[in-house]
């Protein structure tokens, strides 16, 4: 059987994103299709994430299917020292499609090499998260009706923030430009402004966060800058509130400009920008919803044309 | 050299691994898994040499290694000289040439890597055979050569 696991979409082509995009669009006209009727999801969380979970299982429930799992690896096996693989076997059994974030890098990797339905990568370790980024291209999609040619700013955490690596790297089939802000010890890897080089991504570093850096965005893509992410506490105390996105910076902003964050947010966007045409972190979590039905219909080999002409 | 000054008795069939710098013979020892062979193995340790220095040299008796086999040496001693004997002749000299993947040879420097943490073997794509960059498929950690621990 062809393997339709998703571990990442790192090497997706531009054709195929845009297909997602587009399944996730007939997602968002009408979210309850019952197009998996009969069919089981695991959902297999071996560190917990609560929005991830939600998201998936509501994304499983408005397609029709049931769910099982844990939310929780204390009351697996795991535990009891069972392998990873072991855990996939027997679940694999019992359901047509496993869901699974893992603590560990390339968890999602190997899972889907021993079993025999497809996996759904939600996340492992530092490595990958392609449901995020599949939502947050949906996203920029939807706000600015194109992924083309796009002023994308990276503000926060750039060395550590797995979402901002995938989304920097999903979006080089768009000929973006990319505009960085982060304190020195937290700024873009060297690899990954080289991979930038190699494929031709233009991008700008800043030093600066204020009202003119940001006039010519078109999305200001918001990350957290954790103290833990510090080696040298006292940098943490003096960078940590020139990170923070203001009401008063927005003035200059595009019109079409959005303000997009993987969440949770702890205070690096104020308050009062949620009430502004700007702020869509919010609408870009509910996104999820629509990205993820559409990955698991594309990994179950569920196609935009049975989508479309499902009447259930 | 010539014959009678040879440090190493000479081989009549099989294989010789020369020039191995002397810090890594035991690795290859243990990645050629020598310790099982049930032929004659005759290990030469810390020999004078012109061009090294201090070498070491692994002669294996009625044993022909596979490519694949000898491949992996790359990852240890990329520059030995790997000459096949029939007949106490030699009649074909081979370079070790780095494998494109590799597979269960070395270990994933990464303490949260899967394979760190689950009975399986270890992959890695060779990125860079010239600077010897490696990146394991399944956590795409990169690592040096020379910072890699064998398994």
């Amino acid at each position: 059987m062809e393997n339709r696991s998703l571990v990442t979409i790192a090497n997706y082509t531009k054709e195929k994103l845009l297909y997602l995009i587009e399944m996730a669009h007939e997602f968002e006209l009408n979210p309850n299709r019952k197009i998996l009727d009969g069919k089981v999801v695991a959902t297999l969380f071996f560190e917990p994430s609560t929005r991830t979970r939600l998201s998936f299982e509501t994304a499983s429930n408005r397609l029709g299917a049931r769910v099982i799992g844990f939310a929780d690896p204390k009351v697996t096996s795991g535990t009891k020292g069972e392998t990873l693989k072991d855990t996939i076997m027997m679940v694999s059994n019992y359901a047509d499609i496993i869901v699974m974030r893992h603590y560990l890098e390339g968890a999602a990797q190997y899972a889907s090499e021993v079993s025999p339905i497809p996996i759904l990568n939600a996340g492992d370790g530092a490595n990958q998260h392609p449901s995020q980024t599949m939502l947050d291209l949906y996203t920029i999609y939807q706000t600015q009706g194109t992924l083309e040619g796009l002023n994308i700013y990276l503000v926060g955490d750039l060395k550590y923030g797995r979402t901002v690596h995938s989304l920097l790297t999903a979006m080089r089939h768009f000929n973006p430009t990319f505009h960085f802000i982060a304190p020195d010890e937290l700024a873009m890897p060297q690899y990954y402004k080289m991979y930038c080089e190699k494929n031709g991504i233009k991008y700008v570093e800043h030093q600066d966060f204020d009202s003119h850096t940001i006039a010519d965005a078109d999305i200001l893509y918001m990350t957290r800058v954790q103290r833990e992410r510090f080696t040298d506490l006292m940098e943490y105390e003096r960078v940590k509130d020139r990170y923070l996105l203001k009401k008063d910076m927005l003035f200059r902003a595009r019109a079409n400009m959005k303000i997009l964050h993987p969440l949770p947010r702890v205070n690096e966007i104020e308050y009062s920008i949620d009430d502004t045409p700007y702020a869509y972190y919010f609408q870009q979590a509910r996104n999820g919803l629509f990205a993820r039905e559409a990955l698991i219909c594309d990994a179950l080999g569920i196609t935009l044309e049975d989508i479309r002409n499902n009447n259930k | 050299m010539k014959r009678q000054e040879m440090p190493v008795a000479a081989l009549q069939n099989g294989t010789v691994i020369d020039h191995i710098p002397s810090n890594k013979l035991f690795q290859v020892v243990n990645l050629l898994h020598l310790d099982t062979m049930k032929t004659p193995v005759t290990i030469g340790y810390n020999l004078k040499s012109k061009k090294m220095g201090k070498k070491s040299i692994i002669k294996v008796a009625d044993k022909f290694f596979s490519d694949e086999e000898l491949n992996q040496l790359s990852v240890i001693t990329p520059n030995v000289t790997l000459c096949i004997i029939r007949d106490y002749d030699v009649v074909e000299k081979k370079e070790v040439r780095m494998p494109s993947e590799l597979t269960d040879i070395v270990k994933c420097a990464n303490p949260k890597c899967i394979t760190n943490n689950e009975p399986m073997r270890t992959r890695f794509r060779v990125l860079d055979k010239e600077l010897g960059i490696i990146q394991c498929h399944y956590c795409n950690r990169e690592v040096t050569l020379d910072q890699v621990k064998l398994l």
